[in-house]
Formats: structure tokens, sequence, C-alpha cells
């Protein structure tokens, strides 16, 4: 009897742990968000997305973010295909070509694992390292450069991941059809599609937020770049900038550009969820 | 019956060379007697074969005779080697790990195994039906034409004839003509194994190759698929591996029995399952064990 009230004791202990752990970090989570909206809201408004910073903007005058967003999404549409140019070959490489447990492709899954680990300031310090000896002036090409550097790892790990988990009996059933290696790659890509896309939203999540990366390499303007050689603003940078000021307004638009930023995130995560349960069923 | 068996018996114990040599003194001889010779020469021979994998000795000194246009059940307890032997027939062993194959496995005539071989060519040749059904991720009418597409037929109505042709002729086709652009995972299991059957169909295969085909389905659905095999054997070389006893004494023509990487007994049907020669044959047949 009495054993049983020890492990009715013990189980609700840890119950409560749980639940503790899991409202503690929801409810910090849920302050920064409150925090952002509290301050960034109120700033808020139509101009705020719509007009590049005006004169005086510094100073908390007129104009909005629109150079920041844009040149955000230019780095990430441009990072993410040139990381997935390079991240979808050699995730099929190691994959099809190379033997189950050959070395390489452990070397190269470890690495990835390493790089993957690497924090983010050190990418934009070797990007500005190969900027210099390229010659290349702080630009959004530079800034693309140094973002697919970051991303390249959080793309090849998380869709090595499901291409390996493609049965072995599906790659059998297409090369027992007369299919050659390179045949059933489109078969294998579409079976991992929604694996795909979670990849790639992951990465431009990552991306997006990432001010260290595209600090010594993007630069900063206040208009929007036309060309690849020029420099070009970013949302997390925008934030960075704006939260140095001494001016309140200026603090506040901060905010307004974390809270711009954390919607495109929320955005995109609320798509990658739509698309993965979408593809799950099947529905092509 | 029996003289062909001695006839296969003979091959087994030439030498490669001398097999090659019989074979053409074989067609010489065709014109003026024996019309009968043409269908004994076996569709898929195994000569000397020997495989391991992972320094395991799978395979030991395998010698075989597939007949042509007959279904031949390969038996044996689990993991005696039955899958390994039929994957040396359309050569996806290589995919494995540190596979070691010696030996020779000829098809019509032609070492598989050999230096210079179209592996997508031999593989053509075979229609392969796994454990399991898997069928493609995309709808039913591309699971079938995926074969003929690879095999370069692009035109619409010729695919269009092809899946209809290969589902009818897996039974399926009244079942799914409604929905053939709905994706081929929303059929049953059952349905999904002729499925696959009927797009191994659809490369023109001239041997199927069944891996424990109906393990995984319902009673219904695998007398449906053995009903196929019966039904496709005056076209077709059928090789399956079993572990039901019932279904090899169900459907076979002729049995293989296998014991621990080793040919025991192979022959007809009736001979090997109703009066079996060896021991262990006998007693694997009265569920010694399994």
């Amino acid at each position: 009897m009495r054993h049983i009230r020890i492990k009715r004791l013990e189980e609700r202990f840890f119950k409560l742990l749980m639940i503790a752990a899991t409202l503690t970090i929801v409810a910090s989570l849920f302050l920064i968000i409150v925090a952002i909206v509290r301050r960034g809201l109120p700033v808020m408004n139509w101009d705020m997305v719509s007009k590049v910073p005006g004169g005086g903007f510094y100073i908390g005058k007129e104009g909005g973010l629109l150079n920041a967003i844009v040149g955000s999404v230019y780095i990430v549409i441009g990072s993410i295909a040139l990381g997935l140019i390079f991240s979808l070959p050699i995730v099929l490489y190691i994959n099809l070509y190379l033997p189950e447990k050959s070395k390489l492709a452990q070397f190269t899954r470890l690495s990835f694992d390493v790089l993957f680990g690497i924090p983010s300031i050190v990418y934009g310090a070797f990007g500005f390292t190969l900027m210099v000896y390229l010659g290349l002036r702080s630009s959004l090409l530079a800034g693309i450069l140094t973002v697919t550097l970051l991303i390249i790892p959080i793309l090849i790990r998380s869709i090595d991941e499901v291409v390996r988990r493609v049965p072995n009996e599906m790659k059998d059933a297409a090369l027992s059809l007369g299919a050659t290696r390179s045949e059933i790659i489109r078969t294998i890509l579409r079976q991992v599609a929604p694996g795909i896309v979670t990849a790639i939203l992951l990465s431009v999540g990552r991306g997006i937020g990432d001010a260290a990366s595209v600090l010594f390499t993007a630069g900063y303007t206040d208009s929007i770049p036309t060309s690849l050689q020029q420099p070009v603003a970013t949302l997390p940078l925008a934030i960075f900038f704006q939260l140095g000021s001494p001016i309140p307004e200026v603090q506040d638009r901060a905010y307004a550009a974390a809270l711009i930023l954390m919607l495109i995130v929320l955005c995109l995560s609320i798509a990658a969820r739509f698309y993965s349960h979408k593809f799950s069923k099947n529905k092509i | 019956m029996i003289q062909s068996l001695l006839r296969i018996e003979k091959y087994i114990e030439l030498p490669l060379e001398k097999l090659h040599l019989h074979k053409v003194t074989q067609d010489e001889k065709t014109d003026n007697q024996e019309t009968v010779l043409g269908t004994d020469v076996p569709h898929i021979s195994v000569r000397n074969l020997n495989v391991y994998l992972l320094n395991n000795h799978i395979l030991k000194n395998v010698n075989l005779d597939i007949p042509d246009k007959a279904i031949t059940c390969i038996i044996g307890p689990s993991g005696c080697g039955k899958t390994t032997l039929l994957k040396t027939f359309n050569r996806l062993l290589q995919n494995s790990q540190d596979v070691k194959i010696e030996g020779a496995v000829l098809v019509d005539g032609e070492n598989i195994h050999g230096g210079n071989v179209e592996v997508e060519n031999i593989r053509k040749k075979m229609g392969l039906l796994s454990q399991r059904p898997c069928p493609l991720p995309m709808s039913i009418y591309d699971n079938i034409a995926y074969g003929p597409r690879i095999h370069g037929i692009r035109r619409k109505k010729t695919l269009n004839i092809i899946v209809e042709k290969y589902l009818r002729e897996a039974g399926l086709w009244e079942e799914v003509k409604d929905r053939l652009k709905s994706p081929a995972n929303s059929l049953s299991i059952g349905q999904q194994q002729r499925l696959c059957m009927a797009r191994g169909l659809a490369v023109k295969p001239e041997i199927i190759l069944g891996d424990e085909a109906t393990s995984a389905l319902d009673p219904i659905s695998s007398k449906k698929i053995e009903e196929l095999f019966v039904r496709l054997k005056d076209q077709y070389s059928i090789v399956l591996v079993t572990h039901t006893l019932r279904q090899a004494r169900r459907i076979a023509d002729y049995v293989i029995f296998m014991y621990l990487g080793e040919v025991v007994e192979a022959g007809p049907a009736s001979e090997i399952l109703s009066n079996p020669k060896e021991k262990l044959t006998r007693e694997y047949l009265e569920g010694y064990f399994s």
C-alpha cells in the first residue's frame, strides 16, 4: 500500500515539474512578444511598411522601413536559391551515389553538423574576408553569399534527414523498372518535397533573422538596392541600429521592425505547417 | 516431364563453357526433331553462385535452373538466402554494402554478372514484386506510365493504352478507372500490390520475381495476387519466394527448397512437395522447423 502511494507522489511531482518547465518557457516567450507588440504596435502604420526612411527618420520623423523589409527579402530569396543549388546535389550524392556507410558521407555529415553550430558572426567575419579578397564592397551580393553559407548546413542536414528516410524498397521499385540512378532522383525529390519545403522555411527563418552575418557584409542603406553591387538594409540590422539610438521614437521603431520580422517568420511557420500537413496526406 | 527434369539436372553438372556449347548444338538440332526442346531451355540458370554479405557466406555454391513459362517457388526457413538469391537475378544486390558475388547467373544464356551488361536492360526484363507494395509517390496513372516513360514512350495516346491494358491485366482497372489521377497511396494495400504488378508488367518483362509478395496482404487480396500469377504463367516465367508452404502447394509448378544458403532439392512441385528425396526437405514439409 505504502509504496504505491509513494509512486503516486513521485508521478505527481514529475508531472508538476514538466508543467512548470513548459509554463516558464512559454510565459517568457510570451513576454517577449508582449514587449515587442506593446512598443512596436503604436508606431506601426502603413507608412512603416510602404516607405523608405525620410531625411529625419533617425531622429524620429517621417518615413518607414521598406528598405529593410525589401532588403531582407532579397537576401533570403537569393541565398535560398543559391543554397539549394549547392545543397540538393550534395544531399543526393551522399545518399544515392555513396555506399551506405561510406567514410566520405559520414565525414560530410559530421562537418555539416559542425558548421551548423558555428555562430553566425564567424560566418560574417568569413564573408568579410572573402569580400575583401574578391574586391567586393559591402553589398547585396556579399550579403547573399554569407547568408548562403549560414543556411547551407541547415538545408543539408534537414533535407538529408528526409532523403535518408526514403525507404530502400522505393528505390528498388524504381530501379527494378529499369530506371537509372539519375532517373530515380525525380521520384525521390517528389517523395521528399514536403521535407524540402520545411527545410527551406527553417532556413528562411534563420537567414532572415540573423544580424551578425550581414553586419559586415551587406552594409546598410536607406534606399532599396537596384543591383547586386549596392549595399542593402536588413530588418535585424534596422533593429540593431535603431535600438542604439537615444531617441525613444526611434527605439520604438526598432520594436516595429521586430514586430514585422516576427510576423514574417510567423507567416512562414504557418505556411510550413500547412504545406507539410497537405503533403503528408499526399494530395499532390 | 521427368525427362525434362533429368535434362535440367544434366545442365547442373555441366561447367559453364560446355553449357554454352550444348546450347548451340541444341539450336542446330531444332529443325529436324523435338520442338519441345525450346521450352526446356531454362530461362534463368545459376552456376556455382556464391554470395558473401559482410563476410557472411550467404549463398553456398548454388546451381539452379528456372524453367521458362512456369511458376517456380523458392521455399525454405527464414534466413536461408531465398531473398538474396532472388536479388541476384536482377542485380539489386549490388546496391547493398560489402557484397561479393562469385559465379554466374545466366538469363537467356547471358551472364548478367558479367563485365559489360547493361544493368537497366537486365532489370527491364524482370518485374519485381516486393514484400510490401511500394507505390511511387505519384498518381495511379503515373505509376504505371513510369516504366514506359523512362524507356522512351512519350505519346499520351500510347501511354493511355498501356495504362489501361496493364491495369486490366492486373485486374485493377474496374476498381480504379474513375480515379486514375488520384495518388497511388490512397489505394488499399491489396490494390497497391496489384498496382505494383501492373507497373512491373508495363515494362514488358519476361520474368516476374516475387519476394513474399503476398505476406503483407489480407487473405482475399493474396488470393487475387495468386490467381494473377496463375493467369500470367503462360506468358511469363515467374519466380516466387514464399514461406507459406500452402501457397507453394496451390500455385507452384516447380519448387526449390533451400536451407542455410544451399539448395537442398529442386524439381517439379508434385514430386518435391509430396515425395521429397531428402530428409531435410521432408522434415521442413512436415513442420519440424520453419
